[in-house]
């Protein structure tokens, strides 16, 4: 086949022109210069002065340029960009300077031994090398795990109840769930305690606290996957049973398919709502210091609750392991987070 | 304008030569599916049906029969009741909160809204193409084909050929035989349309609804979707709703004129296609067909 035309380079005429990018980027340096000249000559100081200053001067020069080279439409289009850029950047930049300070004081924490040890041999005002943190992650693992075990069946059998069966109980189990996503945790914590621990177990053990925990992460997750399944559309629900299929068989096979990366968004939040959840574990697990690998029986330690033992201390050893069991508990979540979406994603290309 | 018979618009679809070409070379002699044959029963009988969506009546006293293995065309203006009374015929209707219905539809004479009757098993024999399509975006384009014997747990030895043969008489298959395993929502919509009906033919129902299956199809699909219905027609009861007239007068035995006048819906006339197209006998329905209304 013979082609009769050259074919011409993909471009994307939607993007900004050298020209345009110009612009802005001296827009953005006059804004700097303002600020630093406004704050120096006024009364203003500090770093939030020059924070907002900034933003006013680069909002008012993105609505004159808007004015001078479109119309007014455009002028109040680019300053309200800014104004998004600015909450934008108030919205990330505590976030960073936490992550940032985290990640800065739990590396003076770090060593050789941090994720192989337990603090079984070691107070937290001993030198930072000795000991670690074993006990801790493998103890919020089973916390997370028993907990997610339990509430994520119930948690989307709740939701699914809600948006398929839509049964007589539907409001009253709504109004619960929403009434239950609201108890402090240290609640669920003193209930699981005077229900459970005083009348039934007598003791301290890593699934008395699983069970606080799951209270506090069912209506997370039930909530969540309701309005996940709420948005899948009707008429998906319509073919599978218009195909011959059961209820029950579409929705396992059209519905949840199609909700799946929602449904694991659900799971995030409901860890997300535990993971670092203290006043039931100290209420509940013990706390101890060496690995126990059974939920069932003995003091079990955790990150939150090594975090709190080694602030509470105060001594610089024992603070700067409170920062480094706040790191690992930091890239403990997110490496749970980014291993969920991708097992979500493998599928879904 | 007038209509001519459906005999002679048969013929003249026939002689149309550039578009029916690559259609034949697809078509299939008839009986050699691997659809396997069905009972073909003794057909559907709507028998005054009314159907309310809340307190708003839509559709009033609907009384049609649908003889085994013929072809019926709902027509009339939008919003007169079409879908509503095609969605009472296999018990969707059911499925909008608030709905409510009356009267009988009776499937080889077994009404199926008696109390008891297995609705599962009722959509399996009376299948249904959806006005929207809505394909399983989950699942891939093979998965979706084959996704009604998933659904209701049938067994079908050679699971390739059937679905090849679905998609082939849905006229999507030069389209899609090499991507059987993109998703179903990577079509754009008239092959999704397609993929739906492939997906209704491979459950092998004995009547199979079809709501404006061509409404976004190219004239080209639009034949070989046709086609097919002249070709299921012999092992199939086929009501479909349609909004073009010269389909209506291509495909169907009878057709059926609907039009709600202010009120609920309602059936104005059913005759055989050449006597709705040639001498209605009511002039609404004259009116409308020949194009002087709605
Ligand atoms: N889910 C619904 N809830 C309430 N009213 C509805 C609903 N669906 C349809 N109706 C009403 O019922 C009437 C009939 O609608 P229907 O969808 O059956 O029309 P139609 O003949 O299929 O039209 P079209 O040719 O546009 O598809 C309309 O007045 C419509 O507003
Ligand atoms: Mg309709």
């Amino acid at each position: 086949m013979t082609q009769s035309y050259v074919t011409p380079k993909p471009s994307r005429p939607w993007r900004p022109s050298p020209r345009e990018k110009a612009i802005n980027i001296s827009l953005i340096v006059a804004s700097v210069f303002s600020a630093y000249t406004l704050v120096a000559v006024t009364e203003m100081k500090g770093k939030l002065a020059y924070f907002f200053v900034f933003f006013a001067a680069l909002a008012i020069f993105n609505l004159i340029r808007g004015v001078i080279t479109k119309d007014w439409m455009n002028g109040r289009d680019q300053f309200s960009s800014v104004i998004m850029l600015l909450g934008m950047t108030i919205v990330i930049l505590p976030t960073a300077s936490i992550l940032y300070t985290v990640f800065d004081r739990g590396r003076r924490g770090l060593h050789a031994g941090l994720l192989t040890n337990d603090m079984s041999l070691a107070t937290p005002s001993d030198p930072i090398t000795s000991g670690g943190l074993l006990h801790a992650i493998v103890g919020t693992f089973l916390l997370v795990a028993v907990a997610l075990l339990v509430s994520l069946p119930i948690g989307i059998l709740t939701a699914l109840y809600l948006t398929e069966i839509k049964g007589r109980f539907t409001r009253p189990i709504r109004f619960l769930v929403q009434a239950m996503s609201g108890v402090p945790s240290i609640v669920a914590g003193l209930f699981i305690l005077s229900s459970v621990v005083y009348t039934v177990t007598k003791s301290y053990s890593g699934l008395v606290g699983s069970l606080a925990l799951t209270i506090l992460m069912i209506p997370t997750i039930a909530r969540t996957a309701e309005e996940v399944l709420n948005l899948i559309p009707n008429d998906l629900r319509e073919a599978g049973v218009a195909l011959g299929g059961t209820q029950w068989r579409t929705v396992a096979m059209g519905v949840i398919p199609a909700a799946r990366s929602g449904l694991i968004t659900a799971l995030i939040l409901g860890v997300a709502r535990i993971v670092g959840e203290t006043a039931p574990i100290l209420l509940l697990t013990g706390g101890g210091d060496a690995v126990n690998f059974n939920p069932a029986q003995g003091a079990m330690g955790s990150l939150p609750f090594y975090i709190w033992k080694s602030f509470l201390l105060g001594t610089e050893e024992s603070i700067t392991r409170g920062w480094a069991g706040l790191l690992v508990l930091l890239v403990l979540v997110l490496s749970l987070f980014l291993l969920a979406r991708f097992l979500g994603s493998r599928r879904t290309k | 304008m007038s209509f001519q018979s459906k005999n002679e618009n048969k013929e003249k679809a026939m002689a149309t030569p550039s578009s029916l070409a690559s259609v034949a070379a697809n078509a299939r002699k008839p009986g050699t599916n691997t659809l396997g044959t069905n009972a073909l029963g003794i057909g559907l009988e709507a028998r005054s049906v009314h159907a309310w969506f809340g307190k708003h009546h839509a559709l009033a006293n609907v009384s049609l029969d649908f003889p085994a293995g013929t072809v019926t065309a709902l027509i009339g203006p939008s919003g007169c009741g079409k879908s509503t009374f095609i969605r009472t015929l296999n018990r969707m209707h059911e499925f909008i909160p608030g709905a409510a219905m009356a009267g009988e539809v009776l499937l080889d004479g077994k009404d199926i809204y008696e109390p008891g009757t297995d609705v599962t098993k009722i959509r399996l024999k009376i299948g249904m193409v959806f006005q929207k399509p809505n394909p399983f975006p989950s699942m891939t384009i093979g998965e979706n084909v084959l996704s009604g014997l998933k659904l209701a747990q049938l067994k079908n030895a050679n699971k390739d050929d059937l679905m090849e043969e679905c998609l082939v008489r849905a006229g999507l298959w030069n389209e899609v035989k090499d991507r059987l395993n993109a998703h179903g929502g990577s079509l754009s919509g008239g092959q999704q349309q397609r993929l739906c009906i492939a997906r209704a033919l491979a459950v092998n129902p004995q009547v199979l609804l079809m709501d404006e299956p061509c409404s976004a199809l190219d004239p080209g699909s639009t034949l070989r979707i046709e086609e097919t219905i002249k070709e299921l027609s012999e092992t199939m009861t086929i009501v479909i709703v349609t909004h073009n007239m010269q389909q209506a007068a291509r495909v169907s035995d009878f057709t059926a004129f609907f039009l709600a006048d202010g009120g609920p819906g309602e059936m104005i006339e059913t005759a055989a296609t050449s006597q709705i197209f040639s001498q209605p006998r009511d002039q609404r329905t004259e009116n409308y067909v020949t194009g002087r209304f709605g």
